[in-house]
């Protein structure tokens, strides 16, 4: 089966590693996909804010390229890695579909710059597509170093598992949980897995945002996780990269590598670290290649 | 002689204020905007908001409730009986991350996050909020951004957001954004796609539905854009 990826944004910038990370597992496990040309933005969360028929018709033009570009393919499989952009064009796309008019004016706005919106592309996470599409059984086969002795904590943040998809639970995801215990790690048992990180609160206002993000590493920490994974561009940033606030502000000494999903089960298929970004966080993951290499942790 | 501490209180107060506070504190039925409710609920989809039974599972489901001045559950009250302004200048607008917690609990089947989008539109298109309040800002950037280039530079935004919110942010995250950008994981150049121009013909060809506040503004928007 041929895939369209729909990178976003956040792929291109501050979630690079997850976009390096997703395409390099994608091509060692030999799945079929192209980048979707001329892609623009989802709209996210400040669009709809804004003017919500804007926002629908922002998303569907990505659909409607979609459906153009893969004309030849008997179904239209969208790849968007991004948990904002995978919940944007769900949601548009359900929205459409409950309302005919809205969909009229949608639809009649696309055509005249030559598009055609019908609606018939499925809007795919990379989650969903390794465990219901490629299967675990496939990936175990192509496993060469198995994270033996790691402890992940799943993280799979708000909008990937809520409210539309429906690959996995919306209270209880286990997809993550799956592939990570497919790749050899321990998966840690934890209730934080579609708790909020603080989204983009962390750059307005940011006296709210940390304590929601402290309290997902905490209990990690807690739980006595190695890493947390992640499946979102702006939890992985969030959690990563606000951790030395987190510490002043809660007078705290936590340290934990927060990677994405993609990157763990990357390491496990035997890719070289470079290939998975690991050289682009803000610290490499010692503790991790310290476990597999059979030492002790660096940090605890 | 023990006092009460209501007694103690109750006299600290009056010191400090030099007086009673003899303002109304609640508001008369005729002051209320009857019409609020029908059109928060036509621009979020979701006539399911007059079946709210105040359970407050939505208060509890959410991760910022306890930052907000009213509650998800006490703001859909709110809307239903037309506290027009006293809804739109919360914190509680601005605050809901859209994480969607409540949507998904909610009993009734209210989209309670569409009726926070629905709110956040009107507050911005009645100027509502307070001018300087980032997370307005960044929604009007960041439409502004995609509008004219199609897609969203995340260096650019977040700069001119700190300039224009607090410029204190800014030399704050210096540092994070100095790690950023040597890892290549943020950049000043504005992303675009190949025929901005048809993008924004594309866009400006739709709107909402409802320019809902554009006509009849209350006199008191100058005080709330302060």
């Amino acid at each position: 089966m041929k895939y369209i990826y729909y990178p976003g944004c956040s792929l291109k910038s501050t979630g690079r590693v997850y976009e390096e990370s997703l395409l390099s597992v994608m091509d060692v496990l030999n799945i079929d996909y192209k980048e979707l040309d001329d892609w623009n933005c989802c709209g996210a969360t400040a669009y709809m804010a804004v003017d919500d028929r804007k926002a629908y018709v922002l998303a569907a033009r990505n659909l409607a390229l979609a459906e153009e570009q893969m004309k030849n393919e008997p179904e239209v499989n969208i790849i968007a890695p991004c948990a904002a952009c995978f919940m944007v064009l769900l949601k548009t796309q359900k929205f459409l579909e409950e309302n005919p008019e809205d969909k009229a004016a949608v639809v009649a706005a696309l055509k005249e710059s030559g598009l055609n919106y019908t609606g018939r592309a499925k809007v795919r996470h990379p989650l969903d597509v390794l465990v219901n599409d490629y299967g675990e059984a496939e990936i175990i086969k192509r496993i060469t170093k198995p994270l033996k002795g790691i402890r992940v904590a799943s993280y799979y943040g708000c909008q990937t598992v809520r409210p539309y998809s429906v690959f996995d639970d919306q209270r209880n995801p286990e997809t993550m949980d799956r592939l990570m215990k497919a790749a050899g790690a321990e998966v840690v048992d934890w209730s934080m897995k579609t708790r909020c990180c603080g989204a983009s609160l962390t750059g307005t206002v940011q006296d709210v945002a940390l304590p929601l993000s402290y309290v997902i590493v905490h209990e990690a920490k807690k739980r006595r996780a190695d890493a947390v994974a992640t499946a979102c561009p702006l939890c992985q940033f969030n959690l990563e990269c606000y951790q030395t606030d987190m510490n002043s502000k809660f007078k705290s000494d936590l340290k934990i590598d927060v990677l994405y999903f993609t990157q763990l089960l990357g390491i496990a298929l035997g890719i070289e670290p470079k290939k998975l970004g690991m050289n682009r966080l803000f610290t490499e993951p010692e503790n991790l290649y310290k476990i597999l290499e059979g030492g002790n942790r660096v940090y605890v | 002689m023990e006092r009460s501490i209501y007694a103690e209180s109750f006299a600290l107060d009056v010191t400090a204020k030099d007086r009673l506070d003899t303002r109304r504190k609640i508001k008369y039925e005729s002051e209320l905007d009857k019409t609020f409710s029908n059109r928060i609920a036509e621009s979020a989809h979701g006539e399911q908001l007059f079946g709210c039974i105040q359970c407050g599972t939505c208060s509890a489901a959410c991760p910022v409730s306890h930052y907000m001045d009213y509650t998800p559950r006490k703001i859909i009250q709110m809307v239903r009986e037309g506290f027009k302004e006293e809804v739109l200048k919360s914190s509680t607008v601005w605050l809901c991350a859209s994480c969607y917690a409540c949507t998904v609990e909610c009993p009734k089947g209210i989209k309670i996050t569409d009726v926070m989008y629905a709110l956040k539109r009107e507050a911005i298109s009645g100027n509502y909020y307070p001018k300087n309040a980032p997370a307005s800002i960044l929604a009007n950037n960041f439409f502004k951004q995609v509008l004219n280039n199609g897609r969203n530079s995340e260096g650019p935004l977040l700069m001119k957001m700190y300039l224009k919110t607090n410029p204190f942010m800014l030399l704050k995250n210096m540092m994070l954004g100095i790690k950023l950008f040597t890892r290549g994981r943020i950049s000043m150049k504005t992303e675009k796609i190949r025929d901005k121009k048809a993008l924004k013909k594309l866009l400006n060809s739709v709107e909402s539905k409802k320019k809902i506040l554009s006509a009849g503004k209350p006199a008191d928007v100058k005080e709330a854009a302060v």
